[in-house]
């Protein structure tokens, strides 16, 4: 089974406001170009594609396929889509090409949050008969995961300010970010709470944006960019939805994809935490010791266009490698309330 | 490089226009637990699960498998679900066969579904965003003008449609599980039935079904267990073309082609009319029987109508299309695709009961969504691929 | 860049639906108790006692059946706080969100507090349900939820719509209205043939990669994925490629059968988009047939290809059918 190597990663620039369609095809057009530039690649070259996005984000039906315009998608292409953070379109592509059914994927994911009311939108992720009908916001949920935390001294506000502090200060880095700066800790603690226990630097902006990775077979990898970054582990597992019947504190979820991994010797990690509380939880299930560098992208909580956000903790952690930063490292996606399903991903240089 | 993979069993509901009998985990358990039974396996089992559905707006949930990820025994491992619009049963099939045929996993478990009961199909099809000039008309009144044009460019006569109607009816009512069951229907009986989008009238048209269908997928091992035979996959396709462009072909549509290419080369087939003994293909209004037969490669262009009208695509017939009834019978949106799929490994399988067709080795399952753009397909038989 | 542009226009998009959510057995019954002013979990594989009820164990899949009633009081497990509640939420006024556990339930159930501040709540507190004025069988039967010690309180919501059902038969279905609201955006290049239309022209771009002239244009041509430019104006005149007679009304329609809906491929135009034939009798359209636009009054012009109210016969004679034969 040949080893699957990411070639080429591009992100639309992460905005609270678009002023492209909720198709995805003015985000989509622009950095399809990038990536082909960078890669050396056409759409001709490409033997699968894959996509991640929700109807449910754009308010229409078959969004997706509006999408795929912004692809040239003639003559007719191998394509498929879930209705999940492209970080599983990634998964499906991946499969692909492990069984060498293709050579070259193209994986994107696009959502444009602004279009609606997110946090009413994603109540609908609930449980319809008993949850979904009382329309609780995401951000009330991750509010009662994070006081869990707090009060059983896992952690305190402070530590999540200063999650959120280096986040923003790393941010800066990242011109594709959408939040950065350099802000002090105490001052980001005097200000009010949004959702007590959580105050605005706690949440994940909204973001309008887009993402585009290149998978290959390591051989072509090899002629596209000088470090690959590879492949060598991908897992994911979901948890139960009854957030009640679960301890929220911990990802199991995430602890049996890590199991599954080997993650010894990572030296960075793009984990997808909306929320600053998130970060440690998925830290610990992670295993990640003190040395292990989190989000030098600035992660979730400077951009988090959904649907793509998971796609782009990948695509940075490949940047690293590509770059010669790092030769080891661990991306993370998550899908659903309070961390309820997680996608983790092992990028090595080859 | 690709491993061998096989169906292990199969499942489905009792489609009916509204299951109120059954929340919606209840109606996925109820297609689920059959294929369990039908596999002969446990939940210990199962490795992973593929979900697939149409649009979330059909039943309101948004990601229903996270919701779900308890009722479909996926809660500890991995879950995906697929939405390729109404290709996305067979779609999803795909996406399961490609987890074993890449080694990932032994054994995994399928299920496809849709509730549409609980909102109301046609508005879900019909939402116009704003700008928009409001013609569309459903489904039926997306497809009948292609269906004209058809029609048009082959010269059939125009009681071919009513001809598979009538025979997909026929069939359904051998089908326990099918939601239209109509053993009296004639060819006359249709065409007397009311004109809907012209040429499409009432009889020939799929209902709006609740259902679900389920199926579990082995590696060799696992083919190799099941008490008188696996479904062996033999060859898989899926291919997509945008909804429209200038000069495209809406009734023979490229992609379409390509992926029954791809299929049969990658199955060996040079004669599929010969070589497969039995075809479940996505025929929601009766017209798209001929012009599927086309576009899959079975006779040339212009000639889908004759193989009908000469009756080679009934039980009995050289080509069964559809003997479960098909998509004509039972049309839970989400899950029709699946069915297709499940159906035709039945038939290889020999489990196939009162539509069984006579010594079926090769059987190929068939998809397609939107406007007509998105396409999979899947040839299965009863002996390993050579 | 500016967040709303001028050239770009929007307009709200509002997808609603009262969704009919058949409950089966195990929700079915944890309704009809509510209606009674009853809870009722039931009891898992593990021993758990789950209120509310699940119809799937989380640990082993199987089909949940013992049920075990539950009280109506119980502790807050955790919390946080909503200062603005959102439309549909259980109260109008600054609640509390919170995991409760119901005396007897082993997990906690998701449903808001009255605490009337935050200061006024906490972890380990013990609160009561407040049961809806009007029961009928649903999850909005409990209210919400008040501290035990705290005076009744107004609830600020409506029973939600209860689904018909036979005299003394039990609740089977919930009623669940999901109404979400969106703006929703034109691309750039519709944007130009929008307001092409507003002023009684139709518009259309082509493709500087394959040269094709699209109405309406998109974002990128679906062919080579690069955005239209050129406009090119076209007359209002055209054929028809195909159609269909609509016979059926349905939910949202908003003509009244039957009615041609057909392609029109306009003169100039290489891909043929969907209108209505009208003027003459529906048995009387043809393929091929040539077809003019009957505008709207001027009055009545706004962004939207409805100015054309439909498109009528011209007379003249049918265009060959090799002239049109590849837009099919």
């Amino acid at each position: 089974m040949p080893e699957v190597a990411i070639a080429g990663f591009a992100q639309a620039p992460n905005v609270r406001e678009t002023q492209g369609t909720t198709n995805g095809v003015e985000m989509l057009v622009p950095i399809f170009a990038d990536v082909f530039a960078r890669t050396g690649l056409s759409k001709r070259d490409i033997g699968f594609w894959c996509s991640g996005s929700s109807d449910y984000l754009a308010g229409r039906a078959f969004s997706f396929v509006s999408a795929v315009d912004a692809i040239g998608a003639f003559p007719p292409i191998h394509e498929s889509h879930v209705e999940m953070d492209a970080a599983w379109a990634l998964y499906e592509a991946w499969l692909k090409i492990r069984m060498g059914e293709v050579e070259t994927a193209l994986v994107y994911g696009f959502g444009k949050s602004s279009a609606g009311q997110l946090r009413r939108i994603l109540a609908l992720q609930l449980d319809p008969y008993v949850v979904t009908p009382l329309w609780p916001d995401s951000i009330s949920i991750a509010g009662i995961q994070a006081r869990l935390g707090l009060e059983a001294g896992l952690w305190s506000e402070k530590d999540l300010a200063e999650i959120a502090a280096r986040s923003r200060a790393d941010a800066a880095a990242n011109p594709a970010a959408q939040v950065s700066g350099a802000v002090d800790v105490a001052e980001l603690l005097d200000t009010p709470y949004v959702a007590d226990p959580l105050r605005a630097h706690d949440i994940a902006p909204v973001t309008d944006g887009a993402a585009v990775i290149i998978l290959s077979n390591v051989e072509r990898a090899r002629d596209i960019v000088e470090h690959p970054a590879v492949l060598t582990g991908i897992e994911h597992r979901v948890d139960s939805p009854v957030l009640g019947a679960r301890d929220l504190t911990r990802s199991p979820s995430t602890e049996a994809a890590a199991a599954a991994l080997d993650l010894d010797g990572v030296e960075l990690a793009e984990l997808h935490a909306p929320f600053t509380h998130q970060e440690l939880i998925l830290r610990s299930a992670l295993g990640l010791g003190e040395n292990v560098r989190i989000n030098p992208s600035g992660g979730a909580l400077t951009a988090n266009p959904m649907f793509s956000a998971g796609l782009a903790r990948i695509g940075e952690a490949a940047s690293r490698i590509h770059s010669g930063e790092a030769r080891k490292a661990v991306a993370h996606a998550t899908s659903g309330p309070a961390l309820q399903q997680n996608l983790v991903a092992v990028l090595e240089a080859r | 490089m690709k491993q061998l993979a096989a169906v292990l069993g199969t499942g489905q509901t009792h489609h009916r226009a509204r299951r109120t009998d059954v929340s919606m985990p209840g109606l996925l358990r109820e297609a689920i637990d059959r294929a369990m039974a039908d596999a002969q396996v446990e939940w210990a089992d199962i490795d992973a699960v593929v979900l697939g559905k149409a649009p979330d707006l059909f039943e309101g949930v948004m990601m229903p498998e996270l919701f779900l990820a308890d009722a479909i025994g996926a809660t500890g491992k991995p879950l995906l679900r697929v939405h390729t619009a109404g290709s996305v049963g067979g779609s999803t099939a795909l996406i399961a066969t490609a987890l074993v045929q890449s080694g990932v996993h032994r054994r995994v478990l399928t299920v496809a579904f849709e509730k549409q009961s609980e909102s109301n199909a046609m508005w879900g099809l019909s939402i116009m965003p704003p700008f928009h000039m409001p013609v569309g008309a459903g489904a039926g009144g997306y497809f009948a003008p292609h269906v004209r044009s058809y029609i048009r460019r082959s010269g059939a006569p125009e009681h071919v449609g009513a001809m598979v109607a009538a025979k997909d009816r026929r069939n359904g009512a051998l089908n326990p599980y099918a939601h239209l069951q109509q053993p009296d229907i004639t060819v006359e009986s249709v065409q007397a039935s009311q004109m809907l989008w012209d040429p499409i009238r009432y009889d020939e048209t799929c209902p709006s079904s609740d259902g679900a269908c389920a199926m579990v997928l082995g590696d060799e091992a696992a083919g190799d267990a099941v008490p008188g035979g696996a479904a062996w996959i033999h060859a898989t396709a899926m291919r997509t073309e945008p909804t429209t462009f200038a000069g495209r072909d809406q009734v023979n549509p490229q992609a379409g082609r390509e992926a029954a290419a791809a299929l049969w080369a990658e199955a060996g087939i040079t004669d599929p009319l010969s070589e497969v003994d039995v075809a479940e293909i996505y025929v929601p209004f009766s017209w798209f029987e001929p012009m599927w037969l086309e576009n899959l490669g079975f006779v040339p262009e212009g000639e889908g109508w004759k193989v009908t009208e000469a009756g080679d695509t009934a039980l009995g017939g050289r080509l069964p299309v559809n003997p479960s009834g098909g998509v004509l019978s039972s049309n839970p949106i989400g899950a029709s695709g699946m069915l297709r799929f499940s159906e035709a490994a039945k038939q290889v399988m020999g489990r196939a009961g009162d539509y069984q067709v006579d010594g079926a080795r090769t059987a190929l399952g068939h998809a397609y969504g939107g406007g007509s753009q998105y396409f999979s397909m899947w040839l299965v038989g009863s002996e390993k691929p050579a | 860049m500016a967040v709303s542009a001028p050239e770009i226009l929007s307009a709200p998009l509002n997808v609603g639906f009262d969704y009919t959510r058949s409950t089966g057995p195990v929700l079915g019954h944890f309704v009809n108790a509510l209606r009674e002013r009853r809870v009722e979990g039931i009891r898992g594989s593990d021993g758990r006692v789950h209120a509310p009820p699940v119809e799937y164990d989380p640990v082993t899949a199987e089909a949940l059946t013992e049920f075990v009633p539950v009280a109506e009081e119980g502790t807050v497990v955790s919390w946080s706080w909503c200062a603005e509640p959102l439309d549909s939420q259980p109260l109008s006024r600054p609640f509390a969100w919170a995991l409760i556990r119901l005396d007897g339930a082993d997990t906690s159930m998701l449903h808001a507090v009255d605490a009337g501040s935050p200061e006024k709540i906490h972890s380990g507190q013990r609160v009561r349900i407040r049961w809806a004025d009007e029961t009928v069988g649903h999850i909005r039967d409990i209210a919400y939820f008040l501290p035990v010690d705290a005076e009744d309180t107004t609830p600020t919501s409506e029973p939600p719509p209860v689904a018909e059902r036979a005299d003394g038969a039990p609740v089977s279905v919930v009623i669940t209205p999901i109404h979400l609201k969106y703006m929703h955006t034109a691309s750039l290049e519709e944007s130009r043939y929008l307001r092409g239309l507003a002023e009684g022209k139709l518009i259309g771009q082509r493709c500087p990669a394959c040269h094709k002239v699209y109405i309406p244009p998109r974002g990128a041509c679906p062919t080579d994925g690069v955005p239209t430019t050129d406009e090119v104006e076209l007359p209002d005149t055209g054929t028809v490629t195909t159609f269909c007679i609509v016979n059926v009304p349905f939910l949202g329609q908003r003509l009244k059968p039957p009615y041609v809906a057909a392609y029109i491929l306009l003169d100039g135009a290489d891909i043929a988009f969907q209108h209505l034939v009208l003027g003459c009798d529906a048995a009387e359209v043809r393929m091929g047939m040539r077809v003019r636009a009957s505008w709207k009054p001027r009055e009545k012009w706004w962004t939207s290809l409805e100015n054309i109210s439909h498109f009528e016969p011209t007379g003249e004679p049918d265009a060959d059918f090799e002239t049109y034969a590849h837009h099919l």
